[in-house]
């Protein structure tokens, strides 16, 4: 096992492939339905997925423009001229016997984004580039045989690479997550990582703090969660570190991210790698765009997260609990308007409701759905409102809150419903504040407070909130109790 | 016959008629091997169709064949190959699909080199076609098939596709008028790939003027070819006097025989006599045509050879153990000689370390190869010259050297390699009677103006 001392003697350098796939309604080069969920085995598969003889490709407009506002999302520009390449290599999921992607003229190039990681800080990745490839279909193996399933052939795909920018496991995954913000922001992809639709490959190395070159790196491949991106990022390193301090040498080659054992696993190495005579398709004329045209697409693209964080940075609430809301559009949407509407403090205190709604909802780590909270804007600045004029204490608004959740009633009527309307009316609550202090029991506690020891007045608070069930303001009661008692 | 020849007897007899004569025909002439399959039911069936108005059109009962790598129904499509012996296409070719609009009547399936992959018809799985003219000689190719059948006149036109020549040569070496259009000009949809960027489909007929009629047809825009330009082929008036012509001396060295340079200096005499400007030509870049095309071309074929792996249809090697060995014996099972030579050229050019010193360098030669038409075309309306070196050689005469057998495509490559449109018309016969050709080649989108040209040329 490896100690904290010799892990700190290595710096760990990772660079990720992300396979995106675009949410269009048809495949990149034919008619089929592109959402093969829940379809059985090669139900959306035409000719051209098929790779019947004679079959040509007919590029699909709509990934051009998903492409496109990808690039936004990147901050990286669109090619005005881009190609698609041929990828040869046979495999029984790759019907033509070659992959169509874009190997020499990317559409989106070089650009860099921001990602913030724990303590408000934030590290800049460059984009190597990104192109659009297809997918290719899937093989089941049973006993003696295999059976092909080509439903996902011809599936639009982006592939963004990065520059080898990131130097955590946290930062590996917090890459990964914004990512996933990006594409599902800007609509690129319906980002169902369960399905697959955005796909991980982790390159890992580990040198030596301060040595000049990086060190071999291994690559994981097919990693379709934001935690396993780390934990194999995490694994991989130390694994080589172990190496390194074995004096062995770290072997350029794919591994697999065994999700059961928790580890990684061989399985081709570099000499193993194919030659894939990479060649340009001419069957697929060049995508020219002009500056206008990108523009326009881009127009359409929503806010992404950099403008949420931008906008919320004076709410007060701190990275963590922003970039927990800004995992789910629908609840960065959400509070911005409640900003725009009721301003900094509705919102802070919002954000901290969505933020425990989240949370309440999560049933692990690394939900991706997307969040769906069905309680209006305005239940939410009411029930800000009713916690500013002082009718629901913190506790009260938390304990409405969950109820809202589950019903679409609106806040005062289940305070009322659960009895949880703060009494706030001085006569009311000084009747009984002249009740506690005459009592026997409050002697004591009264003559400490006038000789001076102010801790005892939480006693008497706590007798008058008992004696109101609960629904006297506090701190009216305190401010009353120190009337009476001076 | 020509087309209205035939339109007239439908209109005088049926249809059916027509058509059995020319299934019968087709019979009798089964010694040439011009067809693979006919499609006599499904020619039956349309042609009574045809006669009971049902099926309309200005090809209406019109027989006609197409090579056997178009995706066609009635019979299998199978490229000459055992890799496709027994495939049975889902759907039809683009081509096809707007002939049988016209109401024209496909009755078989002609032969060719498997794949397209050679200039003889001699690398068929399924035997060699022969000459029209002389049995003992080749039908040139790789359509030999659709040319043979149309010079026997057991059709009056045929379907062919032309990466480097494959209709033009044939239809030099048995007298018919062969089209290669502009690249892009018909769709591919539906035809077996070789060469996806020389790749073009044309036809094969008796006379220009069908020629131009079937053009007209298959010509135009298809949404599911995107390397198809829109519809631009509208037949021309006679070519007026004064056309500026090169005779393309590149073409026309001692090397080329002599009986053939002395048809198309023939043919040259008449155009002048016609009141036509022609004079001598250089196209220095044509020299480097063959070198250029057998690096792009097999890298091309190589990758669209990859789908027939023995996975989803066509042949599948029996008694594999493993995936290798599946690809492996399927391949080399379903391909011929010609193939196999062509993916191994085609994938070393391709290779890693290879690509830039091949591939690239063969891709920047053909830019300077249409750098050169194009300067050309600033100055002549056309280009001439033959449509081969010789009349059609002997069967077997070549098969041992692909070099010599590369070396008949040495005239036809270079537009093909441009993506011009170029045809072939008969321009006489030698001593012998065989068949001469002459090629007539023009600028991007002048195959209609090539064709009044060489209708205006026709002795009638």
């Amino acid at each position: 096992m490896l100690n904290d001392e010799t892990l700190a003697k290595y710096y760990m350098t990772v660079g990720m492939e992300c396979h995106v796939q675009l949410a269009t309604n048809t495949k990149l080069f034919s008619g089929s339905d592109n959402d093969e969920r829940n379809k059985s085995p090669n139900s959306v598969v035409s000719p051209i997925d098929y790779g019947l003889p004679g079959m040509l490709p007919v590029l699909n407009r709509k990934a051009i423009d998903l492409a496109i506002m990808a690039g936004k999302a990147l901050n990286s520009p669109i090619a005005h001229v881009s190609r698609f390449d041929r990828k040869h290599y046979f495999y029984p999921d790759l019907p033509k016997g070659y992959q169509t992607t874009q190997m020499y003229y990317p559409i989106i190039g070089a650009g860099v984004i921001n990602i913030p990681i724990e303590n408000d800080k934030s590290v800049n990745v460059r984009i190597h580039h990104a192109h659009i490839e297809e997918d290719a279909g899937k093989l089941t193996h049973f006993g003696n045989y295999s059976l092909v399933d080509l439903n996902r052939s011809g599936t639009p795909l982006i592939e963004i690479v990065s520059q080898p920018d990131i130097h955590s496991s946290a930062q590996a995954k917090a890459f990964a997550m914004e990512l996933y913000n990006l594409m599902t922001y800007a609509g690129v992809t319906r980002g169902d990582l369960y399905h697959g639709n955005m796909r991980f490959d982790v390159n890992i190395s580990a040198a030596l703090k301060g040595a000049k070159e990086l060190g071999t790196r291994s690559e994981v491949k097919n990693l379709n969660s934001f935690k396993s991106v780390q934990r194999a990022a995490e694994f991989e390193f130390r694994r080589q570190i172990e190496l390194l301090e074995r004096g062995e040498k770290v072997v350029q080659e794919t591994r697999g991210w065994d999700e059961t054992k928790q580890k990684t696993i061989s399985q081709r190495s570099k000499e193993d790698a194919q030659d894939y005579r990479y060649m340009p398709d001419a069957d697929i004329p060049p995508v020219i765009l002009s500056e206008d045209e990108i523009a326009k697409i881009q127009s359409t693209v929503p806010h992404l997260p950099p403008y949420y964080r931008e906008s919320w940075k004076n709410i007060g609430l701190d990275s963590t609990v922003i970039n927990a809301l800004i995992s789910s559009q629908l609840n960065a949407k959400l509070l911005q308007r409640i900003l725009v509407k009721s301003g900094e403090s509705v919102a802070r205190r919002v954000g901290i409701w969505l933020l425990m709604a989240i949370n309440d909802q999560d049933d692990g780590e690394d939900t991706t759905k997307a969040k769906g909270i069905s309680i209006t804007d305005d239940q939410f600045i009411e029930l800000s409102q009713m916690v500013d004029k002082n009718e629901l204490s913190s506790t009260a608004a938390k304990e409405v809150l969950f109820e809202m959740m589950n019903r679409s009633e609106d806040p005062r009527t289940i305070a009322n419903e659960k009895n949880l309307i703060q009494v706030s009316d001085e006569a009311q609550i000084l009747a009984i504040v002249d009740e506690v202090l005459a009592d026997k029991s409050s002697e004591k506690a009264v003559t400490d407070l006038r000789a001076g020891n102010d801790k005892v007045i939480g006693f008497l608070v706590g007798q008058v909130m008992k004696k109101s069930g609960g629904k006297a303001n506090p701190s009216l009661v305190q401010k009353l109790i120190r009337k009476r008692v001076q | 016959m020509t087309i209205s020849e035939i339109l007239n007897q439908i209109k005088s007899t049926s249809a059916r008629l027509v058509v059995e004569n020319s299934i019968k025909l087709a019979k009798e002439n089964e010694s040439y091997h011009a067809l693979l399959n006919l499609t006599s039911e499904r020619a039956l069936k349309r042609a009574d169709e045809v006669d009971s108005g049902k099926i309309t059109g200005r090809l209406a009962g019109v027989p006609f064949v197409v090579k056997d790598n178009f995706l066609a129904f009635g019979a299998p499509t199978t490229a000459a190959s055992k890799m496709l012996e027994n495939f049975n296409a889902p759907l039809q070719a683009t081509a096809v699909e707007k002939l049988e609009a016209e109401g024209a009547i496909c009755i078989g399936k002609a032969n060719l080199d498997a794949f397209a992959h050679g200039g003889s018809t001699e690398n068929s799985a399924f035997g060699p076609t022969k000459n029209a003219i002389d049995t003992d000689r080749v039908a040139g190719g790789s359509s030999g098939g659709s040319a043979v059948i149309t010079a026997l006149n057991v059709v009056p036109f045929a379907l062919g596709s032309d990466t480097g020549g494959s209709i033009r040569q044939p239809a030099s070496y048995n007298g018919v008028v062969g089209v290669k259009s502009t690249y892009g000009a018909v769709s591919r949809y539906g035809v077996v790939a070789m060469a996806s960027s020389t790749d073009v489909i044309g036809s094969f007929a008796t006379n220009v003027a069908d020629a131009e009629l079937v053009t007209d047809i298959i010509s135009g825009r298809d949404e599911r070819d995107m390397t198809t330009l829109p519809d631009f082929f509208k037949v021309q008036p006679n070519a007026k006097p004064g056309q500026k012509i090169g005779l393309v001396s590149d073409f026309m060295t001692d090397g080329v025989d002599s009986e053939v340079r002395e048809k198309i200096n023939q043919y040259v005499e008449k155009l002048r006599s016609k009141g036509h400007d022609v004079s001598e030509v250089n196209l220095p870049m044509a020299e480097y045509a063959l070198a250029i095309y057998y690096i792009i071309v097999p890298a091309e074929l190589s990758s669209n050879l990859a789908r027939y792996d023995g996975i989803r249809y066509g042949h599948r090697a029996e008694g594999i153990k493993t995936l290798a060995e599946l690809y492996g014996k399927t391949r080399d099972q379903g391909f011929v000689t010609e193939n196999k030579r062509r993916i191994m050229i085609g994938s070393y050019v391709l290779s890693s370390g290879y690509f830039d010193a091949y591939y690239l360098q063969a891709q920047k030669a053909r830019t300077l190869l249409i750098n050169e038409f194009d300067k050309l075309f600033e100055k002549y309306d056309v280009l001439i010259g033959p449509t081969a070196p010789t009349p059609a050689f002997k069967l077997g005469e070549n098969t041992a050297d692909p070099i010599k057998m590369y070396i008949n495509d040495i005239m036809t490559v270079p537009t093909s390699l441009a993506g011009l449109p170029a045809i072939s018309v008969p321009a006489g016969t030698n001593k012998a009677g065989l068949s001469i050709g002459v090629q007539l080649m023009g600028p991007r989108q002048s195959e209609a103006m090539l064709l009044s040209l060489a209708r205006s040329m026709e002795d009638k």
